[in-house]
């Protein structure tokens, strides 16, 4: 039976993260743990599923162990298709050639056959590290009015930031004049997301064409969108006013996990209306002990408190034991602090136990030094100290 | 597997009226994130069992909108998985009434699986067993049937009467009777979790019903076939909660703040607890939070004092609260500075602002359902 669907999405899910350093010394990022009960590409895929896009490819290639068992068939976020749904997307074998994904753009043009089998009309681009809620049926909408080749998100971000993304100017229709990838003097604060909207069969002729180029370096934002912008086609920016956090680095990856928390939180996750799903492993709800403190913080299930936790973010299964302090940190998955540990400032990934009385990351009381994270499966010796700053990581990488 | 599960949802609804006039007793919520019947759908799931029928009678849609296609326990199977069986009327405008009855209405499903054994479970009960060593019990002592008991304290509050059986020194059951003690005795329980040989099972049920068609399943079926059927007892000595009584409900909720029990029922090791998910964000204690000894599940919002307390998912706590010894079900709404004492809020439930309300352990006070107060 032939069908189409009239949106792909492609979900750029490869790149090692390097910049969250011990995090994804083992799992790709987009499977980096956020908010106490997902992971990073839950946001995406929510997204996806929450603006009506069934058909999501997912281009892995570093460390994607983890990240594979996680998505599974997609039935989490409503992505277990029969025709469409989710699809990993490693690099393969062909008959020709193979090669692993050399920059994005040449990742998408290796899986022009999945695309092609769902002869879509526009397809989506989209980052597995970055932190939001976005209807992309509102940009599909608007690349649809403005009969445009390509749209890309656009965000206002502070000026002294610009230098760190794709800044643009847009005139007066919204229509993009410029664009430069990361310039050292940025001409405007609008800044792309890394979101794209393509109309598929420009798409695919600028793809062939930049594979064909041996300069280029396959990148969409260093080589696609530059040549098409010299083309003059018609390119928009979709500007989007909403909570985007790009949590490609330790800090940012802290600070959008802060950003959950209080009374109003920078970025609401308590909106019903747009689910971010997760998958789930059937955890009990949480237990808090009688001496228990928690202020200011968000717990996932599972989990079991019984010292004091303060503007922290304790993800699914973690036990945080009688007179253990956790402050301003993140702690990941099945985790444990043991008692009296102190723990400050940090991020302590999966499967990790601070052992009795250890202190991790003390001292860090301005916050503007660096997070201290400690690496997965680690184990930090009792009355241990790990001082601020610190990227513990023994078991793959050495300790720094 | 050579077994087929089979779920009773309804059987003892009269016991809690104030929960169950709108839900079946499978589907009444316990523990924060859970229905009772999770318990009965999970232990049979984790012991290996792909096939599980939910006999139902009335007032199902909860638990219907509950089980679902029976994803979460990973029930959505090419063979088997989770059949729903309502009441089935052959020109007859009655539904059943007892057990017995409730099995022969689903005689067509007994007939047609392919299993050798059936295993039986209610669902007004708390308890994480493995049933497949229930049914190597069964198989080793080449039982025609197996009748787990619990050796418990019955003390007449059990709100129904309660068969208990006296076994020989092979475990052989020898006597069964049901108790209504007047004073506390411990006794050998039958909780109504049972392993059959399947074409037994059927040919018990038409003989004994033929007899007599409101036959007791314990005291005619099991008891009167004694010396001709050779009927095992198997102890069951973990946690077990029997919900049959408001109090005994709002005790068992209780329980769950002891962490044997808890690591009893939650933590044993490949024998996790499944229930529907429902993609809750995680908890958020907001900076006036004070909670003290408390089981909560995913999606609420704390701003204020709790204690010795069971809060469901989606609960919102204002501040200035003061929650004691209480179960505040899914999405309830407790505003700024309203007082709670052994209370009971059925799900959607919303106190109003410095409301002041107490009950006490052996009888907690219990508001309805989507009730403003």
């Amino acid at each position: 039976m032939l069908t189409k669907k009239e949106c792909v999405a492609m979900l750029l899910a490869g790149g090692q993260g390097s910049r969250l350093y011990a995090l994804t010394n083992q799992v790709a990022k987009p499977a980096v743990e956020f908010g106490a009960k997902n992971r990073i590409i839950d946001f995406p895929l929510s997204n996806c599923t929450n603006s009506g896009i069934d058909t999501v490819g997912v281009l892995t290639q570093y460390q994607p162990l983890v990240l594979n068992e996680y998505i599974g068939n997609g039935s989490p976020w409503d992505l277990d298709r029969t025709f469409g749904g989710v699809h990993i997307l490693p690099p393969y074998q062909g008959k020709k050639k193979s090669d692993w994904y050399k920059g994005t753009a040449n990742a998408i043009y290796q899986n022009l056959g999945f695309i092609d089998r769902y002869q879509p009309e526009y397809v989506l681009i989209l980052s597995g590290d970055h932190i939001y809620k976005m209807d992309y049926d509102e940009m599909l909408k608007q690349h649809k009015e403005n009969q445009a080749d390509c749209t890309i998100a656009v965000l206002t971000v502070p000026m002294e930031e610009a230098s760190r993304f794709g800044i643009m100017s847009l005139d007066e229709n919204g229509r993009i004049t410029e664009f430069a990838e990361k310039p050292k003097q940025p001409k405007s604060d609008q800044a792309s997301m890394g979101i794209y909207i393509f109309s598929y069969d420009v798409l695919k002729k600028y793809l062939i064409d930049d594979e064909n180029n041996p300069k280029s370096s396959n990148d969409f934002g260093k080589d696609i969108i530059p040549k098409m912008l010299e083309d003059g086609k018609k390119m928009f920016g979709y500007r989007f006013k909403g909570y985007w956090k790009d949590v490609g680095t330790i800090k940012s990856l802290w600070e959008a996990n802060m950003d959950l928390l209080g009374d109003k939180p920078n970025f609401d996750i308590f909106d019903s209306k747009r689910k971010i799903y997760a998958r789930n492993v059937g955890d009990p709800p949480q237990f808090i002990g009688s001496d228990a403190c928690i202020q200011n913080s968000i717990i996932g299930s599972g989990v079991e408190v019984y010292g004091t936790v303060i503007n922290s973010v304790i993800s699914n299964s973690v036990v945080i034991e009688e007179g253990a302090i956790v402050r301003d940190s993140v702690i990941f998955t099945n985790s444990v602090i043991k008692k009296n540990a102190i723990v400050e400032f940090s991020i302590i990934d999966e499967f990790t136990e601070v052992g009795e009385g250890a202190v991790v990351g003390a001292g860090n009381k301005k916050q503007d030094n660096d997070i201290t994270v400690i690496a997965r499966n680690e184990k930090i010796p009792a009355k241990s100290v790990i001082e601020a700053g610190t990227m513990y990581d023994t078991l793959s990488g050495g300790a720094k | 597997m050579k077994a087929v599960g089979l779920i009773l949802s309804n059987i003892h609804d009269k016991n809690i009226p104030e929960l169950t006039s709108i839900r079946s007793i499978g589907s009444v919520p316990f523990g924060g994130r859970y229905r009772l019947i999770d318990f009965a759908l999970s232990n049979m799931v984790n012991s290996g069992i792909t096939s599980v029928g939910i006999i139902t009678k009335s007032n199902y849609q909860s638990l219907m909108d509950h089980v679902g296609s029976g994803k979460e326990w990973d029930l959505v199977r090419k063979n088997g998985g989770l059949f729903m069986l309502p009441p089935f009327s052959d020109n007859q405008d009655e539904v059943y009434e007892t057990r017995l009855q409730a099995l022969n209405n689903v005689m067509n499903f007994l007939y047609r699986t392919p299993h050798e054994l059936v295993v039986l479970s209610d669902s007004d009960m708390v308890l994480n067993i493995d049933i497949d060593k229930v049914i190597d019990y069964h198989i080793e002592k080449n039982a025609d049937v197996t009748c787990v008991y619990n050796e418990m304290v019955l003390d007449g509050d059990e709100g129904r009467l309660v068969s208990v059986i006296k076994t020989n020194v092979d475990g052989k059951v020898v006597d069964i009777k049901t108790a209504k003690p007047e004073k506390a005795v411990k006794a050998k329980s039958v909780i109504n979790i049972w392993v059959f040989n399947r074409m037994l099972l059927i040919n018990l049920i038409k003989e004994t019903l033929s007899r007599e068609s409101r036959a007791d399943f314990d005291l005619d079926l099991i008891g009167k076939n004694l010396n001709k059927i050779n009927v095992v007892g198997y102890a069951f000595e973990g946690y077990f909660a029997w919900i049959t009584s408001l109090s005994k409900y709002f005790k068992h909720n209780m329980d769950l703040l002891d962490k044997k029990v808890r690591d009893n029922l939650f933590n044993q090791k490949y024998m996790a607890v499944y229930t529907k998910v429902k993609d809750s964000p995680p908890t958020s204690y907001r900076a006036n939070a004070q909670v003290k000894n408390s089981f909560v599940a995913d999606g609420c919002v704390i701003d204020g004092y709790v204690e010795n307390s069971i809060i469901f998912r989606g609960v919102t706590v204002g501040r200035g609260c003061v929650i004691k010894n209480s179960i505040l079900m899914q999405d309830s709404i407790v505003l700024d500075n309203a007082q709670l004492n052994c209370v009971i809020a059925d799900k959607n439930v919303v106190i109003k602002s410095g409301r002041n309300l107490s009950g006490c352990e052996n009888m907690p006070f219990y508001i309805g359902k989507n009730s403003i107060v």
